[in-house]
């Protein structure tokens, strides 16, 4: 085990090396330098650009990069709020996407393990069919396309819901956004579950529980949702990404002043700074989910963990 | 005893002939169909994948001849038709899409028809109503509806030139060399997709060139892990140690021993492929580094559109309508294809 989270542990701090690696290249290849002001002398300009080390070696250049990555010093941004640190605007917008996305991920996965439980038990049912075409459509259909529907009729003809976003209707501000992120959660865990309930449902061990006595909830949730669950925590590395592009999408509809929507900016605007470090940002949330899904996945499924250990010598 | 005697048990009474007319096991013997044929007739059995397909075919001719009805072209701004609601002929008499759309003020609502206003008006009909530019929304959004075909096109090229060979290769060689494969995937899987398209689209300029690319440096993983387990189940079987044995040579085995037998797999998945990628291009489209304008994309359209969304409502409908039926139709005939072909395979 300890082996295992080792080895993976290690292969997270690779690619992030090798994110930041390309960040880094990207950032030697944009074009100018940030003292292109007409007034400064060249003697001037070499003055400032050996204050802030532009001269050095490429590697030591590098590995300052790398540590300012690390310790969140992203620069300065050029165009959206001049001058301001990168990290200052993050550390405003990173809380409201996160808390979007955590509510939208467990409003979604809430409704689509129930969805697909109650298809499983009821096979081939009338229930089962409105569960799998639900999802297939939740799955098929980009989540712009439910927030545009959404703002439009709930927010826009009924006036239920706020169509914009702002700070003083506290949670409700969510209400839209998170139902339109969570549908692809929903239907995706919904469709997983459904798959895994029915084989687990026809095993062995569940007609062994069952001949016992043990029914209803207790066999439900206990013995197979167990069992089923070790697979669902699978998608949800996929899941996550889903989330992120989505939220780009999403908070530009809503405007929700989040990540998504000052990546959507930056790129808009070429805010180089600004775009390398959303883009660290978000590769470093991703890793890190992915890690941990794969570490918890370890841990549930001691089949999995001995498995890998065999494969990977 | 005496008795037994006197009737004696014949065996022979116990039976009788059933003669010809009731032997009732016939052999029978089916033609063996071909694979494709096989193939149609099980897909054909799920009504999802029968919608699928013949949304798609129809979205397909419709993009096909779609510009070419309309009359207008798809970058013309024809002055004074600004921002017209939907007309359509026949239908019209009916009260709806006459081209009378209902604006909200702060006076209350207001019907309006532009088709009255305008000069000659009686006979102008914009199918699904213009733009605020005065570009017709019907052959624009048919229009866009071919990029979102090609970039389907592109992703199954993608899959079957890059994902398959590389997972092939991978799974056939093994050792070091799928230990060098493996692990640079996994480092290209662990950045996220929003991340490499985007960066990509900064140091290109936008355009189909740079969307085709990335689709072409993110698309091909999941179909390169399938195309790996398979080959990684077949490689050690009988027949393909025969096929050595009579000295084939690995190309050989590769392509013409092997993949016929994980075809299957390999066409879901690319099959599966095919709504990532043409979501991928809307999204670009929507976060506004998509294609540029005045061409017009599915995605690229919404995101125009969005902006008149509760003064025009009518302009969105249309691009947002066709993009959703895509995606739903290659996901349909994608799950029909699976439970046609390999039931077992599970959603990667």
């Amino acid at each position: 085990m300890k082996k295992y989270v080792l080895k993976r542990v290690l292969m997270s701090v690779v690619t992030l090396m090798v994110i930041v690696l390309v960040l880094f290249t990207l950032m030697q290849l944009l074009p100018g330098s940030p003292f292109n002001d007409e007034r400064l002398s060249i003697e001037q300009q070499q003055v400032l650009m050996t204050k802030y080390g532009l001269n050095d070696p490429i590697p030591v250049q590098f590995f300052r990069y790398v540590k300012n990555m690390l310790t969140g010093d992203f620069g300065k941004s050029y165009t959206i709020s001049k001058d301001t640190d990168v990290s200052l605007l993050l550390q405003n917008r990173l809380p409201i996407s996160l808390l979007l996305g955590g509510i939208s991920i467990a409003l979604g996965s809430v409704v689509g393990l129930f969805l697909g439980i109650a298809a499983a038990l009821k096979h081939n049912s009338l229930l089962d069919s409105a569960a799998t075409f639900l999802s297939v459509v939740g799955v098929s259909i980009p989540s712009y396309v439910f927030a545009l529907g959404l703002s439009y009729y709930f927010g826009f003809q009924l006036g239920w819901f706020p169509m914009l976003y702002s700070v003083s209707d506290g949670l409700l501000a969510f209400a839209l956004p998170a139902v339109a992120l969570s549908m692809t959660v929903m239907a995706t865990v919904a469709r997983f579950t459904r798959t895994e309930m029915i084989e687990v449902l026809s095993s062995d061990y569940i007609q062994l529980v069952e001949s016992k006595g043990v029914s209803g909830g207790h066999l439900i949730f206990k013995h197979a949702l167990r069992n089923a669950s070790i697979s669902i925590i699978t998608i949800l590395g996929p899941l996550v990404v889903s989330l992120m592009t989505g939220s780009l999408v999403v908070e530009k509809i809503f405007s929700i002043p989040g990540i998504g929507q000052l990546m959507v900016q930056a790129i808009q605007s070429n805010d180089y700074n600004v775009i390398l470090a959303l883009a660290f940002v978000y590769s470093a949330l991703y890793i890190f989910v992915m890690l941990g899904v794969d570490i918890m996945y370890g841990v549930l499924d001691p089949r999995i963990r001995l498995a890998k250990e065999d494969s990977n010598g | 005893m005496d008795k037994t005697l006197d009737h004696p048990i014949n065996p022979i009474d116990d039976f009788t002939f059933i003669g010809a007319d009731n032997i009732s096991q016939i052999d029978e013997v089916y033609e063996e169909d071909s694979f494709w044929k096989q193939l149609v007739k099980r897909v054909m059995k799920n009504k999802g994948s029968i919608f699928g397909f013949i949304s798609i075919t129809l979205i397909i001719f419709m993009a096909l001849i779609g510009p070419m009805i309309s009359g207008y072209e798809f970058d013309e701004q024809v002055a004074g038709h600004e921002s017209m609601a939907p007309r359509i002929p026949i239908l019209e008499n009916f009260g709806i899409f006459d081209g009378t759309e209902t604006l909200k003020t702060s006076t209350g609502e207001l019907e309006v028809n532009k088709y009255e206003v305008i000069e000659g008006g009686e006979e102008v009909y914009h199918w699904f109503g213009t733009d605020v530019l005065g570009r017709d929304l019907f052959t624009r959004t048919w229009e866009g509806t071919r990029i979102s075909l090609y970039i389907a096109l592109v992703a199954v090229v993608v899959d079957v030139l890059i994902g398959m060979t590389y997972g092939m290769v991978s799974g056939y060689y093994g050792g070091r060399i799928d230990n060098i494969m493996q692990r640079s995937v996994e480092v290209l899987n662990g950045i996220p997709n929003l991340v490499v398209v985007t960066l990509l689209i900064i140091i290109l300029k936008p355009g189909l060139m740079s969307i085709t690319l990335a689709i072409a440096i993110t698309g091909w993983i999941g179909m390169s892990r399938v195309a790996r387990a398979s080959m990684l189940k077949l490689k050690e079987s009988e027949y393909v140690l025969a096929a050595r044995t009579m000295g084939a040579k690995d190309l050989t085995i590769m392509y013409k021993e092997i993949l016929p037998n994980i075809f299957s797999q390999l066409l879901i998945m690319s099959m599966f492929s095919i709504p990532n990628a043409i979501f991928t291009e809307a999204f670009l489209a929507f976060v506004g580094i998509g294609i540029p304008v005045p061409m017009a994309s599915l995605g690229s359209l919404i995101s125009e559109n969005f902006k008149s969304l509760t003064t025009h409502f009518y302009m969105i409908v249309p691009p947002v309508v066709v993009l959703a039926l895509l995606m739903l139709s290659f996901n349909l005939l994608a799950d029909g294809l699976r439970d046609a072909l390999d039931p077992t395979m599970k959603e990667v």
